[in-house]
């Protein structure tokens, strides 16, 4: 049998979470077929059928799913489930949304979250905020994943050429509606997908201090995070968090800037490859998983950093 | 309205876990255990609806060994009215708890189910949105603002973009995010007046679900270790070690 996995993407182009966890599933079993399921996605299902590792492409096209509403996506992998021996998609808030509703439906025990594929019924998925790794075999005769997208490269985006078929969109749910989303447009490289984060804790103290960390991420080329103490005090928007209950990061480097190092933060930075701290802390739980640590007071240590960047001949982007 | 909360004990946010030695699970003896941290969230939202006057009743309800009777006491002394505990031995998972919650729905009739988002020790994410597949009830998950309508609700969920909107008839189930709101803290008083309100026990057994494990944990272990660091005295080092040593600038 063949692996299901669901594509997330707004109509136009393919997120890139989803090719991570095409990586992943066809690492499961490498007759991987992708379901898109979408309003006037021509574009995206052709970008889809272009990448290597996809063998066929399920194209759903219906205005009914213009906007992503768990129910109706439901419906719609429902029709198709039983001739696959996985279903697929990546564990951030949309597959985190969706899979659980599939994978009830099915009478299955979804494994969530996994870092690691050891077998087509094995896998590795981090459990208490990654303080403990857990070894799973999953014994239902099909099987619901979810993908950690950072634990798995992005697959190559050129160069196949995989059938797209048509298929029928399933009945709409009356008892959703969308709204609106406010999407928060930004010239920056994405948090989940940035080479370089910089984030920044209570310690900015405001909202407005937090240019400090700007400024840098500028010179940097950087994506911004946040802990949820700065978020939950309003300095910075929700999208921005990084931990637990937040997102997932695992860039070159992590500039972690006033932030103290609650369990839950460093559960969604502390694999990143280089880690640097900056807190006038020197207990701070923070200098535990860094690389470089540098005790400081932020107000002054952020300008100087921004002047030795700016010292420098070249900077990598 | 009646509003069920189902909330789930677990090792506290603050404790370091430990991993046991022969890989079977983590340490539990003498471990502080407390509510879900969004599952206090949940119980504070039914709460100060009720308290504007748009709900009549609150059941709180968990699912768990005996003292996972303990989370339904807690929602009891912030607000709840009564609670409802499902006994069951050993691991259970989420596909069998939204079965079990599916039961207990059956025979409650509320209009709203709200919980967390997801459970802090096996962070899998799954229960709401299982119950209400189950139910064929629409979801709301990751709640960080709910507005309670007539028949319907308006919640703004936090997404990977931002926020998202939607509207949900009524009944529904909605799992809260951390920021929906600031759970208060249970007076004295109210403690002592919650061990006068009344919890129903049933045992799993009984509901007709059954509650054997999916999922093999085959091997718990620590995960690997980062090696130690180094403090840097200056601005100007960091920056030289970032470039020269590190090479990621």
């Amino acid at each position: 049998m063949s692996v299901l996995l669901i594509a997330e993407h707004n109509n136009k182009e393919v997120k890139p979470f989803t090719l991570n966890a095409i990586t992943a599933a066809s690492l499961i079993d490498q007759d991987l077929h992708v379901l898109l399921i979408g309003s006037k996605a021509d574009d995206v299902a052709k970008s889809l059928s272009e990448v290597p590792l996809v063998k066929k492409v399920l194209h759903i096209d219906h205005e009914i799913y213009e906007n992503y509403i768990a129910e109706n996506y439901t419906a719609a992998i429902l029709k198709h489930a039983d001739k696959y021996s996985h279903i697929i998609c990546s564990a951030n808030t949309f597959g985190k949304n969706l899979m659980p509703r599939v994978a009830a439906l099915l009478d299955i025990s979804q494994v969530s979250d996994i870092i690691k594929v050891i077998s087509p019924d094995t896998f590795l998925r981090p459990i208490y905020a990654g303080n403990a790794f857990a070894t799973v075999k999953s014994n239902d005769e099909k099987k619901c994943v979810t993908i950690r997208p950072t634990s798995f490269e992005a697959a190559e985006t050129t160069g196949g050429s995989a059938e797209i078929e048509k298929i029928d969109a399933a009945d709409l749910s009356e008892n959703t509606k969308f709204i609106n989303r406010e999407e928060i447009k930004s010239d920056r490289p994405e948090l989940g997908t940035a080479r370089i984060v910089i984030s920044g804790g209570r310690g900015l103290q405001s909202g407005e201090n937090f240019k400090l960390i700007t400024d840098v991420a500028d010179k940097l080329n950087a994506a911004i995070g946040a802990s949820r103490a700065a978020v939950d005090a309003g300095y910075i928007t929700n999208e921005h968090q990084v931990g637990q209950t937040g997102k997932v990061v695992v860039p070159d480097l992590y500039i972690a800037v006033g932030i103290s190092g609650a369990i839950q933060h460093l559960a969604g930075m502390k694999e990143s490859k280089v880690i640097v701290a900056i807190n006038k802390d020197g207990e701070a739980p923070i200098f535990s998983v860094a690389d470089y640590g540098l005790e400081a007071d932020l107000f002054e240590a952020l300008p100087q950093f921004l002047e030795e960047l700016n010292k420098l001949n070249t900077i990598q982007k | 309205m009646k509003i069920l909360v189902a909330v789930k004990r677990v090792i506290d946010y603050n404790v370091q876990i430990r991993v046991k030695e022969d890989g079977s699970g983590v340490v539990t003896d003498n471990v502080k255990m407390s509510t879900n941290p969004p599952d206090d969230n949940a119980i504070e939202e039914a709460v100060k609806i009720k308290e504007s006057g748009k709900a009549t009743e609150i059941i709180a309800v968990t699912v768990g060994e005996e003292k996972a009777q303990e989370t339904v006491r807690k929602a009891l002394a912030v607000g709840a009215d009564r609670g409802i505990h499902v006994k069951v031995d050993g691991i259970i998972e989420p596909l069998a708890v939204s079965k079990i919650l599916k039961k207990i729905v059956e025979k409650e009739n509320p209009d709203l189910v709200f919980m967390g988002k997801q459970a802090i020790d096996d962070d899998c994410n799954q229960t709401g949105q299982m119950l209400a597949a189950h139910l064929n009830w629409p979801q709301a998950t990751f709640a960080s603002k709910i507005e309670v309508n007539d028949k319907s609700l308006q919640v703004t969920r936090e997404v990977d973009e931002g926020l998202e909107t939607i509207e949900v008839n009524t009944p529904a189930i909605v799992t809260c995010d951390l920021r929906l709101n600031e759970p208060r803290y249970a007076s004295l008083p109210n403690i002592m007046k919650a061990k006068k309100k009344p919890i129903e026990q049933i045992n799993a057994s009984d509901l007709g679900v059954d509650t054997n494990p999916r999922i093999e944990h085959i091997k718990i272990e620590e995960p690997p270790k980062r090696k130690a660091g180094i403090k840097v005295a200056s601005v100007e080092e960091l920056v030289q070690k970032l470039k020269n040593e590190a090479k990621v600038i």
